[in-house]
């Protein structure tokens, strides 16, 4: 272990299942491959079965007969927690009370029989770049809850593993310091270029950090993507919901035209009896002047300083909301058009 | 208590003791409830005179006016046959809270980690022994390891003789482990379930195994349980009788000899020095194990 971090490991799950004793289906069959030095996260609502997926990959559960977790291309299924090398943080951070902090860094070392000068002088050399040297000596109780954080993932970093798991590891954390943990995670992550799988319910965290998401549901994957493809091309209605606010016009498409109540767009699709086109609020480009394909009233104007949030309705009723730039001034019952970007809406 | 505003004697107990906790604010707030707590000193100096000065002044009083005067307070250091009790004791009170905390780690851990049918009807039944006193946990070892005990039985079937323990001091100890069990699961099993197990998982993570996982989280995890009921379970074992007694009257434990030195010897300096003499170890022993386990406790946040 000369060098100073091991390349991460690439993951592959081969139909990994997972029912538990008393018969629930926690995961349905799941493939899933993910690269050497990727940040993949696990993205869904409680329940949908992304945390049992970080746990079949961590080794804390073992999947259902049939399926298989392989590391570099070798079988770990049978292979223990403690022997795969992972590093992992809770979201309770698991912080051991009875040890300091630089004793809790250095535990993963301590019990590999690493002598203690060694062990304390890496220990020290994570501390340092967690920029939480100055704490080495404190008892767990005598942290915060950010550095309490720092803590947790400097453990797991201590012992060089080939995959970090991160299990929701900001959410008992307030909004403010959660968004400055994240960018500095997500600084350390591409630094190391360490495997990390990373399980959140934070739309915003998954869109931040992560290289590709998995979105979850119901125990079974609802789309794999980058965080660009989940949030502009959605692969259906929960993906679009989950993944912020998504407007959605009902509609047909007939000779390379959808024809809404609020009127007609060109799009490549083929004829379709039944059709919705999804697109995000800040993609949608208001118009004032007459003429443009798409007609709306204006229901209600929330400016917001910068932006102002715009909120209309089609003739049949439909509503849909978009962002619009500070200065064009609008009240309510005008009538407006809106240009869509055609590399920017789905039609499903 | 001539005092017209002297309270009925039913309600001194309760009013003694909860004055006591009154928060310091709310007693200053209320000048009334300050007069009411000087009023009830005198009942609570009574009760503690009643029940605890006076026999232990007596206990004192007694042991020192015997044949040997002043002496007979050292009389469990300098009779060899004292002193040889005391260590049996202590042995046997030692060997039964490390027997009953290393059962009840093993089974509080089982039962804080698994679910199975019919698990609360077991912790249940676990907690029987507590219903029985120490004349019937005698008898059921008599059963067990018995001259006709089952034990005995077993091993005779099995061409190893008849093991017979019952009536020694391995007897003693499986009635006391027997008997101080419950307690201490009880103890145990709470302790283990207000346990993360994200810490357990934690240390796995970085590569400890079972023993160290052990050694380094689940054992500092529930050390002041362990030392609470290891305490109790001491404190029990040092003091039990009718178990002693059931089992055979040659057993020299500490009980044991205070009973027979004032009902066989009528000698009741004696059985006051030894008195005396059990009464401060193990009381020394439950404040030293409360300190410890505080500073623990606080260590561990």
């Amino acid at each position: 272990m000369s060098n100073n971090h091991t390349p991460g490991a690439a993951i592959t799950l081969v139909g990994c299942a997972k029912t538990f004793a008393d018969g629930t289906r926690a995961l349905e069959p799941l493939d899933l491959a993910i690269a050497p030095g990727e940040t993949l996260v696990l993205l869904g609502p409680s329940g949908c079965g992304k945390t049992t997926t970080l746990r079949i990959i961590a080794g804390l559960e073992s999947p259902d007969a049939g399926g298989k977790v392989l590391f570099d291309g070798a079988d770990v299924t049978r292979l223990p927690i403690e022997k795969r090398n992972v590093g992992m943080v809770f979201q309770s951070y698991a912080l051991f009370p009875n040890m300091s902090v630089v004793e809790n860094v250095a535990y993963g070392l301590r019990v590999r029989g690493v002598a203690k000068a060694e062990r304390l002088a890496r220990a020290g050399e994570v501390l340092e770049m967690m920029r939480i040297d100055a704490l080495a000596d404190r008892r767990i109780d005598q942290l915060s809850g950010g550095q309490r954080q720092r803590v947790a993932l400097a453990r797991a970093l201590a012992v060089r593993p080939r995959v970090i798991l991160l299990d929701e590891p900001l959410t008992a954390l307030d909004a403010a310091l959660r968004e400055h943990l994240r960018a500095e995670i997500d600084g350390l992550l591409r630094r190391l270029a360490i495997t990390a799988i990373y399980v959140t319910h934070d739309q915003a965290e998954a869109l931040a950090l992560g290289d590709r998401i998995v979105v979850m549901r119901h125990g079974a994957i609802a789309q794999i993507g980058t965080p660009r493809e989940i949030y502009f091309r959605p692969a259906d209605d929960f993906v679009a919901g989950f993944v912020g606010v998504t407007n959605r016009l009902e509609g047909a498409v007939r000779g390379g035209r959808f024809e809404t109540a609020a009127g007609a767009l060109a799009v490549e699709a083929a004829d379709r009896a039944a059709a919705t086109l999804a697109f995000r609020p800040e993609t949608a480009q208001l118009c004032v002047a007459a003429g443009s394909g798409l007609r709306f009233r204006v229901d209600q104007v929330h400016f917001q300083g910068a932006r102002q949030r715009v909120l209309l309705s089609a003739a049949d009723g439909s509503r849909i909301v978009l962002e619009a730039a500070a200065e064009v001034v609008l009240s309510a019952g005008d009538e407006v058009g809106i240009a869509l970007d055609p590399s920017r809406i789905a039609l499903v | 208590m001539t005092g017209p505003s002297a309270p009925p004697d039913r309600s001194l107990i309760n009013t003694t003791h909860s004055q006591p906790f009154l928060p310091p604010a709310e007693a200053k707030a209320m000048p009334s409830a300050d007069r009411l707590a000087r009023l009830f000193l005198l009942p609570l100096g009574l009760f503690v005179l009643a029940f605890f000065l006076l026999p232990m002044v007596r206990l004192v009083a007694v042991a020192g006016a015997g044949p040997n005067g002043a002496w007979e307070y050292l009389a469990l250091i300098t009779n060899a046959r004292h002193f040889g009790t005391l260590i049996a004791t202590l042995v046997l009170s030692a060997a039964t809270t490390a027997v009953t905390l290393a059962i009840g780690v093993v089974v509080a851990l089982f039962l804080g980690r698994n679910r199975f049918p019919g698990q609360s009807a077991l912790v249940a039944m676990l907690t029987l022994p507590l219903a029985f006193p120490g004349v019937v946990v005698g008898f059921m070892v008599i059963l067990l390891a018995g001259r006709q005990g089952l034990i005995g039985g077993l091993t005779q079937q099995m061409g190893m003789g008849r093991l017979v323990f019952a009536y020694s001091m391995a007897g003693l100890l499986a009635g006391y482990v027997y008997f101080s069990l419950p307690r201490v699961l009880v103890t145990l099993l709470a302790a283990v379930e207000k346990l993360d197990p994200a810490l357990e998982e934690a240390a796995r993570s970085l590569g400890a195994s079972r023993a160290q996982v052990l050694r380094d989280v689940i054992l500092p995890g529930i050390a002041p349980s362990l030392m609470a009921s290891g305490a109790i379970a001491f404190a029990t074992a040092m003091g039990a009788f009718g178990t002693a007694f059931t089992l055979a009257t040659r057993i020299d434990v500490l009980a044991m000899t205070i009973y027979t030195e004032f009902t066989l010897n009528a000698n009741f300096a004696s059985a006051a020095a030894l008195s005396i003499a059990l009464g401060l170890i193990t009381w020394g022993v439950l404040a030293a194990t409360r300190n410890l386990s505080g500073d623990r406790v606080a260590a561990a946040g």
